[in-house]
């Protein structure tokens, strides 16, 4: 199965009102061309993306959801992030794709076609949470480079695919493997084959996780191209940048994975706590394991005017990394006191838990709903912005909306 | 002698016939391939078609750098002192989205200019290099924001 990027993707007629004309002739234009006009091309038909997606950077695609589009209980296609690093591969042929396992620690190098993964290995399908690690930077002060990501950098899709355990056991690794790194089909920005984008992984611990998949399908459909088609390596609760598309390779490795991204500063926070704006050391930065506790109000989109004495019924969703969410708030008085919300169980580990709540304000006037997740481990997210760091990642501050009455 | 007059005069017509056909033929094809060029038959209307390329040529060519209220349309940067030198030098390899949705202070712009030089094959700046710097430590220079800022341009609407 080949897939032709822009042939498949985009219809004559896309072409047209994209161009603001008519394309004379198109029924004589070859298969898989792309006029020259449509270098500037709409990423919201391309990628299949809602109309209320904010691009943040086309070169590379960089788009995020709104709090309010993230609403489903699984996020749909058109209404997931996109964080890529480079360019996206172009031609993919999954029916000759392969993924070598290899490395210092594996016991000997090892190749799988698709058909054989899927054939070979049990299947599974788990709603994960993938946020983005730089979810949240815009609102650092002193501002951090990179993109300036709001609230919309985090879906929690349904994935299938082989667990990534069952087959390091059929490779066989070695004693001495201390983390795995994924190398992928993406192309670098300056073009140079010889750079990867991004080249990053995970401890072996995180590895033999149940969940933590070589997945094939997205919400039972194959991985849409931008979420890294054929193949994405999926470690749910983990920066989403540890979730590799387009996998070629996975290097199981006696050191840390010392790939793009996993040094210096990328996806480090200081190990220890540091003023804003202060300078740290490469060497007194560390690399980000599990997302820290979080929560999103999908309903009411903010700025909803009700009459006096309406109630709201408010809902989203809360996740917390590795663990799971203990326990719901909100507060309609800026924090001074807390109700509690309805909270669901996940529906996997992993996975983001759903919450609810009948909200009555007391009087008319200008009003914010804040919401506050607090993990199994008694760790509740901050009103203010959390430790500032250098790159901007994890911030996890309370998310709010603006409720007007009367 | 009347047999050969009258073939000759059957020759005759049907060589007629078959060249009017022919012509015929010739002039449909003619205008069903002139379709397929130009289905709107636009060069017989009576707009005279050379001044319309003309003018599209021109828009097209004002536009590319156009500027409006102060913003470089093409690229959404600033307009201002340095500006083209940074749309050559900074858009090759990223969007100019990444540039200016970031703020910095001109030394953390110089790092990062430092940064893409070891990192992402940026090439040597040379004097362009203080024109790039001076254009972005202006324009694109971090605010105050404080610890947690109010919740601004929210679309109001009424729910029911």
């Amino acid at each position: 199965m080949k897939r032709r990027f822009f042939a498949k993707n985009i219809g004559l007629a896309t072409m047209s009102s994209i161009l603001g004309a008519k394309i004379v002739q198109g029924n004589f234009m070859p298969e898989g061309y792309t006029p020259l006009g449509l270098q500037d091309q709409d990423p919201f038909s391309l990628f299949d993306k809602n109309k209320e997606m904010v691009v943040l950077n086309d070169k590379p695609w960089n788009i995020e959801a709104k709090a309010h589009l993230l609403d489903d209980a699984i996020t749909p296609n058109k209404n997931m992030f996109i964080r890529n690093n480079g360019k996206l591969p172009v031609n993919i042929d999954a029916d000759s794709w392969k993924i070598t396992f290899n490395g210092e620690s594996v016991v000997q190098e090892k190749s799988f076609s698709l058909n054989d993964l899927k054939k070979q290995f049990k299947q599974y399908t788990y709603q994960l949470t993938l946020e983005c690690g730089g979810n949240g930077r815009a609102e650092f002060n002193p501002p951090a480079k990179g993109n300036q990501w709001t609230v919309g950098a985090v879906h929690c899709a349904k994935w299938t695919g082989v667990r990534l355990k069952d087959v390091l056991q059929a490779v066989g690794i070695k004693d001495d493997a201390v983390y795995i790194g994924y190398h992928a089909a993406d192309v670098h920005l300056s073009g140079n084959p010889e750079k990867e984008p991004i080249s990053r992984g995970v401890p072996i611990a995180k590895a033999l996780q149940d969940e933590t998949l070589l997945a094939f399908k997205m919400n039972g459909e194959d991985i849409p191209l931008a979420h890294g088609f054929p193949l994405r390596l999926v470690c749910g609760g983990w920066p989403a940048s540890t979730s590799g598309k387009w996998l070629t390779e996975i290097s199981v490795r006696n050191i840390v994975h010392d790939g793009a991204k996993m040094t210096g500063t990328a996806y480090r926070v200081p190990c220890k706590p540091v003023a804003p704006g202060a300078k740290v050391k490469d060497e007194d930065m560390c690399i980000i394991e599990s997302m820290p506790v979080k929560s999103l109000i999908t309903y009411p989109k903010t700025g909803a005017m009700l009459k006096k004495e309406q109630s709201l019924t408010i809902r989203g969703h809360a996740w917390a990394g590795e663990l799971e969410v203990a326990k719901m708030e909100y507060s309609i008085d800026f924090g001074a006191t807390w109700k509690l919300c309805k909270l669901n169980k996940p529906s996997n580990r992993l996975a983001w838990q759903h919450f609810s709540a009948m909200v009555d304000f007391p009087e008319t006037g200008y009003y914010e709903v804040w919401a506050k997740a607090t993990d199994t481990n008694g760790v509740s997210q901050p009103m203010l912005l959390p430790g500032w760091n250098p790159k901007g990642y994890l911030n996890n501050a309370c998310h709010r909306i603006a409720v007007k009455i009367g | 002698m009347e047999q050969p007059n009258k073939f000759k005069e059957s020759a005759a017509l049907i060589r007629k016939l078959s060249v009017t056909l022919f012509v015929f033929f010739i002039a449909i094809a003619g205008i069903l391939v002139y379709l397929m060029v130009d289905p709107s038959l636009s060069a017989f209307s009576s707009k005279p078609e050379t001044t319309l390329t003309v003018l599209e040529t021109n828009e097209i060519k004002d536009d590319f750098d156009a500027i409006e209220d102060g913003i470089h349309l093409r690229t959404g940067f600033i307009a201002d002192d340095g500006l083209m030198t940074v749309v050559n030098n900074c858009t090759n390899c990223h969007s100019a989205k990444l540039v200016t949705q970031n703020r910095m202070t001109k030394e953390g712009w110089s790092a990062t200019i430092k940064w893409m030089q070891e990192t992402q094959n940026l090439w040597d700046l040379g004097d362009n290099e203080v024109i790039i710097l001076n254009y972005l430590a202006k324009n694109y220079a971090p605010e105050q924001k404080g610890r947690r800022e109010n919740l601004t341009n929210i679309e109001w609407y009424t729910l029911n």
